[in-house]
């Protein structure tokens, strides 16, 4: 479970208050009818699913119900930062290399290159 | 009553208080300190369960939580049972009662055990897998047959008279693990001040120290111990939590802590000054730092019988004999790959019982110990172990051989040693389950036979855990990690001060896991390397041989380390013998990933005060005692009880529901009706730019809504589909009140704010639910304005009070706002009042309202009367692929808005523009008796083949008293343009209804009743 600092409450609080709305920073484009419908498709429907560092969407749904960013690296879960919306990330693809934070055994095993469900 | 396995003296056991239980029906005697499984073990009791496939009997292995067989059902009523008990972990109380979960007709003579002998292939490896493969139909086949052999426990079925709870906790430093490296962890960490959990499974604080032959301070380990433990207690910024496990190490260390807080007592919680206490307890633990002190399991060596009772891992023995006065056999043969094992031979000897011999797999076995055991006159075979067990119920003999490792083979036929007990040590696996939790993965280390764990950011690791065995280094490791956790949390930790323990040497140890047999080994003995799941050696060979490769396939092909057992003694040797099958390493193979629960968690700790009556909130509206005393039948809509319909009583009988609400539906017709509509969700809306934002989440106009104004409204998302709607009311220029549906209420106001607070943050508009504050009292029906005119000072006069229009006046006396808008299709009033006046305004309206039959309906006359009408519920008769156009409501869509509203732009993409997409209307059954199933399948070709292609579904049904007949809403592929035909409803009993597609406005199509 999530340990999550609401940037408005100044605070860290328990996932269990917070909702996830999905990827951050997804505009709404300005003038929707000149968008193709392709581009309007990809507005609607099209994310991305990264391994590694994911700005997200949250809001703190029975705290002060305001909506703001996390940075998360979706292979370790580790939070990274957590930002106002309207602000931009101070941590990208391009101001680290993702395994930096991936906290991965350092010698990988064969084993851990293999595709496969762990259930 | 004789405990023949009970030494005279030693152990901590309390012998003046003895204890009486029965195991299987057969009653025994232990004592006060006791475990169920050292009790038993005193009493002789060689055999607890049978096997899980090959019913073979199985006896005590282990010590603590990792035994594998002794995996007991407790309780001697229904309502006390509880499966899955480690007779290891569970304390002996007066009174006890255990069963085997295994074994029919009982586990000394049993019958499926023939079954196994016999057909050895009943249960081969793979055999799930293969199952699960097969038709779903043959795992229906072996389900039966598997669970009555397999007997895996069974909850109670009655309801558990305890109570559990959950506690939330924040410390700076969680130590889990209280031997020697936790205990010094929680001393360093907890002088420094900082907030301390302490947290250990055992029934007392100590770990290895408690049967460990070493000195602290030249004093016996347990003083020391006691003298920590006692320190801890004292400090306030310690918890001390005995009996309690670390069961999950999830994100952001938060940590959950299983404490059993009253199973050492009692079956049930006993009653404390006429109160039951809490049953057990689940700590969710926030921690700033984890040290994880969580030791080492041995590992047992996997010979041929290996399984048969008698076969018990060194360190157990060990335990046994030091901390409960037992010694489990006779005459003990240990079979060893390295020195610390040789405690179970000394501590054997000094017993006063036999020691046949200590088979070392290592050619010169050299180290402190070994000379102790020397010293003693023990005979020490090195270069050999033991290959074989002999014996059926009970071990009568060891097969000792020399082996050579390098070639996994044995060399000559080695010897036949009479004994009863064979102990056997490959080593220690460190305890890294929780570590593996986070998702670190762990890794091997050559040095120390083992894998350790890697540590994610906030957590330490001390001790066994790191494969540091030594307790001087132990106690050293403890310290440091715990006055670092404590630094990071901001506090100062003081100069360490940890006992003098005299540094013993030890020899080196040899890898050694599976021990060779003369026969190969899919011939030779079962070698078991997974007990709890029957995993023999030959099914992991088989696995590989069948290109089963990755460890984490072996591991679902034979179901190792599965379940409850979670790999805990069985893994590393099975990923020994996967690794000698493939001609790889160990760290090639890699390991499997452990799972939480570290053992298993009662549900009622997981569930906690979460049950129930508490299961989840219940919300009433301000009428509800009066609905209650009508006699009303509820109906759940979110969380709210709403009156479903108010059945009368006609001539001494209740009313059926049907009855009911015919005649809540002619009552709205002809007389007038009144429903409590206060769950309705109800959104304050102000702010120069409320009516700018209305016009862009609305599909439809709202720039000339005047005050004294209610407009109907559509949402949708911006993919076009409909996902709510509702009225709105201008209260004032910069002010509105937004309805929604019941179950809509949070997300709307979510949704509201999404917008508002991402996309268009200048807009200066504020959202508040008043859902709660304000009551809502539906009049309607022809007699409404009457009604009305009798309880409020508001003209009702029909030309300056239209339709659409609400007022602000009172009613009964009290400030209300009355909207004219009609879901019925009748003239209605809908009152608001403060919630809290609510009741009062209800009993005034039927006070003058028995004479014009004023009558209560629920929400099916609800669901009724507004199907009739072809009013949609959102959800209902729209499922998230319906637009505004396929619902047929043109005139609710704004194409010519200026702002680009929410759902515009997709209801020109080609797949929203589409003619034959699925569009409302409404289905008249032929036969007028015939109720359409909601959710039935709409086909046009009757006599199609199977599969008929399918062209919509049924979304309401009801008998309509107005129509005396059924009445349908559906939505059909190109509906709108198919009115008049026909259309079929194949059911699954073979009946096939035929309906005519209408419109879908049953009654009063031109909407004049409202307007009256």
């Amino acid at each position: 479970m999530f340990y999550i600092y609401c940037p408005y409450c100044g605070e860290h609080r328990e996932e269990e208050e917070f909702h996830p709305k999905g990827e951050a920073h997804i505009a709404r484009p300005a003038d929707p009818e000149s968008c193709s419908d392709e581009e309007w498709g990809d507005y609607l429907f099209f994310r991305t699913n990264p391994r590694g560092i994911h700005h997200e969407m949250w809001v703190h749904a029975v705290g002060c119900r305001k909506f703001f960013n996390i940075t998360r690296n979706t292979a370790t879960y580790a939070i990274l930062e957590t930002y106002r919306m309207g602000e931009q990330p101070s941590i990208t693809d391009d101001t680290r290399e993702p395994l930096e934070v991936a906290q991965t055994p350092t010698e990988t095993t064969p084993a851990d290159n293999l595709e496969g469900v762990r259930a | 009553m004789s405990q023949p396995n009970r030494l005279d003296r030693g152990g901590s056991i309390d012998r003046s208080r003895e204890l009486s239980f029965t195991f299987n029906g057969q009653s025994y005697r232990g004592y006060a300190g006791d475990t169920l499984a050292s009790a038993l073990l005193a009493n002789g009791v060689d055999i607890v369960n049978r096997s899980f496939k090959y019913s073979r009997p199985r006896g005590i292995v282990a010590a603590g939580a990792e035994e594998p067989n002794a995996v007991i059902q407790l309780g001697s009523t229904e309502a006390a049972q509880v499966p899955n008990v480690r007779a290891t972990q569970q304390a002996l109380f007066d009174g006890l009662e255990a069963r085997s979960t295994n074994g029919w007709p009982n586990v000394q003579r049993d019958l499926m055990g023939l079954v196994g002998k016999l057909s050895g292939g009943f249960m081969p490896p793979g055999f799930y897998y293969k199952t699960f493969m097969a038709p779903a139909s043959m795992w229906m086949t072996y389900e039966k047959f598997i669970r009555k052999g397999a007997g895996l426990g069974r909850a109670p079925a009655e309801r558990d008279p305890d109570t559990y709870d959950h506690v939330n906790r924040h410390c700076d430093v969680l130590v889990v693990g209280a031997g020697p490296a936790g205990l010094a962890a929680a001393l360093a960490a907890g002088r420094s001040g900082s907030l301390v959990i302490l947290a250990d499974e055992q029934e007392t604080m100590g770990g290895s120290l408690l049967d460990t032959r070493e000195l602290l301070d030249e004093r016996p380990a347990e003083q020391w111990v006691a003298e920590v433990t006692a320190e801890l207690e004292a400090m306030d910024n310690v918890l001390l939590l005995p009996r309690t496990t670390a069961n999950g190490y999830h994100d952001h260390n938060f940590v959950t802590l299983h404490e059993r807080r009253t199973e050492h007592l009692g079956e049930t919680a006993p009653e404390h000054n006429g109160r039951r206490p809490v049953r057990s307890r689940l700590h969710r633990v926030r921690a700033g730092l984890v040290v994880l002190a969580t030791g080492a399991h041995e590992r047992p060596l996997v010979y041929g019988n290996n399984d048969v009772p008698g076969n018990l891992l060194a360190g157990a023995v060990s335990s046994y004999i030091r901390r409960y006065g037992v010694v489990p056999g006779s005459k003990l043969v240990l079979s060893t790959s390295n020195d610390h094992a040789y405690r179970a031979a000394l501590d054997w000897a000094e017993s006063g019982r036999e020691v046949a011999a200590i088979a070392d797999a290592r050619a010169e076995p050299k180290g402190e110990l070994v000379e102790q055991a020397r010293a003693k006159g023990i005979r020490i075979i090195p270069g050999a172990a033991v290959v074989e067990a002999r014996g059926q119920n009970r071990v009568s003999g060891a097969r000792v051989a020399r082996i050579n490792i390098d070639d996994f083979r044995v060399e000559g036929d080695g010897e036949l040693l009479e004994c009863d007990t064979i102990a056997s040590s490959g080593g220690y696996s460190p305890v890294i389950h929780l570590a593996s939790h986070t998702g670190a993965r762990p890794t091997w280390r050559d040095d120390i036979l083992g894998f350790v764990p890697n540590m994610v950011d906030g957590v330490q690791a001390a001790g066994g855990v790191q494969g540091v065995y030594a307790t001087p280094e132990v106690l050293v490791g403890g310290w440091t990690a715990g006055a670092e956790a404590a630094r990071v949390a901001g506090f100062e930790a003081l100069e360490a001060a940890l006992p003098s323990v005299e540094t013993r040497h030890d020899g080196e140890a040899v890898a050694l896991y599976q021990v060779p047999h003369q026969k190969a080994t899919l011939r030779a003995p079962k070698q078991f390397v997974d007990m709890q799941n029957d995993v023999s050696a030959a099914a992991i060979e088989v696995a590989t041989r069948e290109g089963f490769e990755s460890i984490e396939h072996v591991k679902r092909y034979t179901a190792m380390g599965f379940g409850t057992d979670q790999g805990k003694l069985g893994n590393i040797n099975g990923m020994a013998i996967a690794a000698r099958c493939l001609g790889r390493t160990i760290p090639e193979v890699g390991t499997t990933v452990f799972r939480p629960n570290y053992t298993p968690v009662t549900f009622g700790a997981i569930v906690g005060r979460h049950c129930r009556e508490l299961f989840d909130p219940k919300r009433y509206t301000a009428m509800h005692q009066w609905h209650v005393e009508q006699g009303a039948e509820f109906e759940d809509v979110g969380q709210w009880k709403r009156p479903w319909y108010f059945p009368r009583r006609v001539q001494g009988r209740q009313e059926s529901m049907h009855d009911a609400v015919a005649r809540e539906c002619r009552a709205v017709r002809e007389k007038v009706g009144i429903l409590d509509a206060s769950t309705l969700g109800k959104i304050d809306i102000q702010g120069p730019d409320a009516r700018e934002f209305l016009g862009r989440v609305y599909t439809n106009k709202w720039a000339k809504l005047a005050p004294g104004r209610v407009r109907y409204g559509l949402m949708c998302k911006d993919d076009g589909m409909v996902f709510d709607d509702g009225t709105t009311s201008c209260l004032a220029e910069n002010h509105f009140l937004m309805t929604t549906s019941t179950g809509g209420a949070a997300t709307v106001l979510e949704w509201l704010e999404v917008w508002h607070q991402t996309e268009w943050p200048e807009l200066e508009v504020y959202f508040n639910s008043v859902t709660d504050h304000w009551a809502t009292l539906t009049v309607t029906g022809p007699e409404a304005r009457k009604l009305m005119s009798e309880v409020t000072d508001i003209d009702l006069d029909r030309e300056s009070f239209k339709f659409m229009d609400w007022r602000e006046g009172k009613v009964a006396n009290v400030p209300a706002r009355v909207f004219r808008i009609s879901f019925t299709g009748e003239l209605a009033y809908e009152i608001n009042v403060q919630a809290n006046y609510a009741l009062h305004v209800w009993e005034t309206l039927f006070a003058h309202g028995e004479k014009y039959e004023l009558t209560p309906y629920g929400t099916e006359t609800m669901h009724v009367l507004r199907a009739e009408k072809g009013f949609i519920i959102a959800g209902q008769d729209t499922d998230g692929s319906v637009t505004p156009e396929d619902l047929g409501m043109h005139w609710a869509i704004g194409y010519d808005k200026p702002f680009s509203w929410i759902g515009k732009r997709a209801l020109t993409r080609p797949d929203t523009a589409r003619a034959d997409r699925k569009q409302m209307v409404g289905l008249k059954p032929k036969d007028p008796k015939v109720i359409l199933e909601e959710g039935a399948q709409i086909v046009f070709e009757p006599e199609h083949a199977i599969p008929m292609p399918m062209k919509g579904h049924v979304t309401s049904s009801y008998y309509s008293p107005t129509l005396d007949s059924g009445f349908a809403l559906a939505v059909v592929k190109g509906g709108h343009q198919r009115m008049g035909e026909t259309v079929y409803l194949p059911m699954v009993d073979g009946q096939v209804h035929e309906a005519e597609i209408v419109s879908p406005i049953f009654v009063d199509p031109k909407g004049e009743r409202q307007n009256v």
